[in-house]
């Protein structure tokens, strides 16, 4: 969103859509797939965390969750992959829903910590359903086709997914640019003054979590499909911990800074699992210290507030930490407004 | 002229509140009437902000009843109380800075029967109509406190809760302040606002309620104000 030179934004959308268009050239296939799914994964993170202002550490339960439903309905029914993607979407946003229930009433690291738990029970239940789910072998030998177009070759499969991934990019816009958006916004900057306003607050904020958590799926079920299996690691905790590192890296609250850092950290992995390199969290780690120190709003933050005149700084980007990053407490009392 | 012959539109009865262990609001009555502006005078620490977080429901704790249109919004979440036609205008104003004028403007829903259009409320506030697109961020302090009463007009609020929106502002834009609430009563929209400015209080309103330590101790007019400006001025400690 380098909002204030008109000129930029085509320009930028088109370089975009370009690099999405020829990523399968320039890395590896199943690493592009990997960086389009991650990236619309941490896109639909950043709704929740950079423009609804809440921290979701359980992530990995709705993209885990459409992984799984997604691959058992393209290895059961042998309908077209992309109904199998949706189904598993759909599954997330309906898991979402009793979730986030519960976890939006909570504020900061509360929230942060529900959502980690719920997710561990999900891991929890799809560890132990052995008989649908394969157990630690997860689900293998999911097909990908189309109509009876084998698509099993990774670089054919991407172009046949991009379209899905787009689309959920496209979502994510058109929710952050709507008026439902701003009241997310107005409820991430100060929500006891949103709700002076006139709005429910805490169902602004499920609407969003399920919305989140139904692009999540539909990033995850791809993913899952696109390899041809759903295993453990895609519900387990450090799934949830990689995208919301993903989103910091690449600057929260923009939108296309998660698209950034789903490229650094996938391409970071992909590298140093191929030099056979054991100490891949060192590294990571290390890159991931060093950004958050020197780039305090991620690579594309800093990046756009270089590149803008200081004239339209801040708008609608500011990042949330600093407004929700305030120690929860009791709703109401003493809240400024 | 007291105007106490109108029906209230707000009426609240033995309202207490508490902070934690200490009591902030101890037994308050008052009654604002419909097309009336009525003014909350009182010292720090009096109560008068709490007292219209209570009415909007930003409150943690507190008892008592609060009729509004007749109908008892006590135990109403703030956003129901909204819809109901209270608008709020917090004393730091609350306008968004991630936001344009205009988009903070059609920010809250529409709530009553007939709400300002934004030509009337750029016309009213033609300011605004300059600084539509500016982040609110980069308005001066006269020029929020004029958003923040706009933005609830639009959203027709028939009650409007003003946390003195005069504080700190030049005598320039207080006056001009005063010919906005002026207008507003004209188009029969309420007005309870906190006031310290005595004498603003006395040009702009019908009547005034005094509260000290949590308590309304005396109801006044307008020429009771002017008459006891003095006394009530050292009452303040101004």
């Amino acid at each position: 969103m380098i909002a204030s030179r008109p000129a930029a934004r085509p320009l930028l959308l088109a370089t975009g859509l370009l690099l999405a268009l020829a990523l399968p050239w320039m890395v590896y296939p199943p690493v592009a797939l990997d960086i389009a799914c991650w990236a619309l994964f941490a896109a639909a993170l950043d709704l929740l965390l950079g423009f609804t202002g809440l921290l979701s550490f359980g992530h990995a339960a709705f993209w885990g969750t459409s992984a799984y439903v997604a691959g058992l309905i393209a290895l059961r029914s042998g309908l077209p992959f992309p109904v199998a993607v949706l189904g598993g979407a759909a599954s997330a946003a309906l898991l979402a829903l009793p979730i986030g229930y519960l976890s939006v009433r909570l504020r900061g690291i509360y929230f942060a910590m529900v959502t980690l738990a719920f997710a561990q029970m999900v891991y929890f239940v799809v560890n132990q359903w052995r008989g649908l789910t394969g157990g630690e072998n997860g689900l293998q030998g999911v097909p990908r086709e189309l109509f009876g177009l084998d698509l099993s070759d990774s670089f054919l499969f991407y172009y046949a997914g991009l379209p899905l991934v787009l689309l959920g990019f496209l979502a994510v816009w058109r929710i952050v640019r709507s008026p439902f958006g701003r009241v997310l916004a107005s409820i991430r900057d100060n929500p006891a003054r949103a709700q002076a306003l006139g709005y429910p607050v805490d169902r602004y904020r499920l609407l969003a979590f399920v919305l989140s958590a139904a692009l999540s799926g539909l990033a995850g079920g791809l993913f899952a499909v696109g390899h041809g299996f759903a295993s453990l690691e895609n519900v387990y905790w450090t799934t949830s911990g990689q995208v919301v590192m993903m989103v910091v890296l690449g600057g929260i609250g923009t939108l296309w800074g998660g698209v950034l850092g789903a490229a650094l950290v996938v391409l970071l992995n992909d590298y140093l699992v191929t030099s056979g390199f054991e100490g891949i969290g060192i590294v990571t780690g290390a890159i991931f210290v060093i950004i958050v120190l020197v780039f305090r709003r991620g690579v594309w933050g800093t990046a756009r507030d270089l590149v803008r005149p200081r004239s339209g700084g801040g708008r609608r980007d500011r990042p949330p930490g600093e407004a929700d990053g305030t120690p929860a407490r009791p709703q109401g009392v003493g809240s400024p407004v | 002229m007291p105007r106490t012959d109108l029906a209230p539109l707000l009426e609240v009865g033995g309202l207490s509140a508490w902070y934690g262990e200490a009591q902030v609001l101890r037994e308050v009555s008052l009654r604002v009437g419909e097309g009336e502006i009525v003014t909350l005078v009182g010292r720090n620490g009096a109560g008068k902000t709490t007292l219209l977080r209570c009415l909007m429901g930003l409150q943690g704790r507190y008892s008592g009843s609060i009729r509004f249109r007749g109908t008892d919004i006590a135990r109403l979440p703030a956003h129901r109380r909204a819809r109901q036609g209270l608008g709020y205008v917090p004393d730091d104003r609350g306008v968004y800075s991630t936001l344009t004028v205009e988009e903070n403007l059609t920010l809250p829903p529409r709530v009553g029967p007939d709400p300002w259009t934004l030509p009337q409320v750029y016309q009213t506030f033609p300011r605004l109509a300059e600084r539509r697109a500016f982040p609110g961020t980069k308005l001066s302090g006269g020029e929020q406190q004029m958003l923040a009463l706009a933005r609830v007009l639009r959203m027709g609020a028939r009650l409007l809760l003003c946390d003195e929106p005069t504080e700190g502002l030049s005598p320039l834009i207080v006056r001009q302040i005063g010919e906005i609430l002026r207008e507003v009563k004209r188009q029969g929209t309420t007005v309870l606002l906190i006031e310290q400015n005595v004498h603003f209080a006395a040009t702009v309103a019908d009547r005034h309620y005094l509260l000290a330590e949590g308590r309304v101790v005396e109801s006044l007019d307008n020429d009771q104000m002017r008459t006891r400006e003095h006394e009530l001025l050292d009452h303040l400690g101004i």
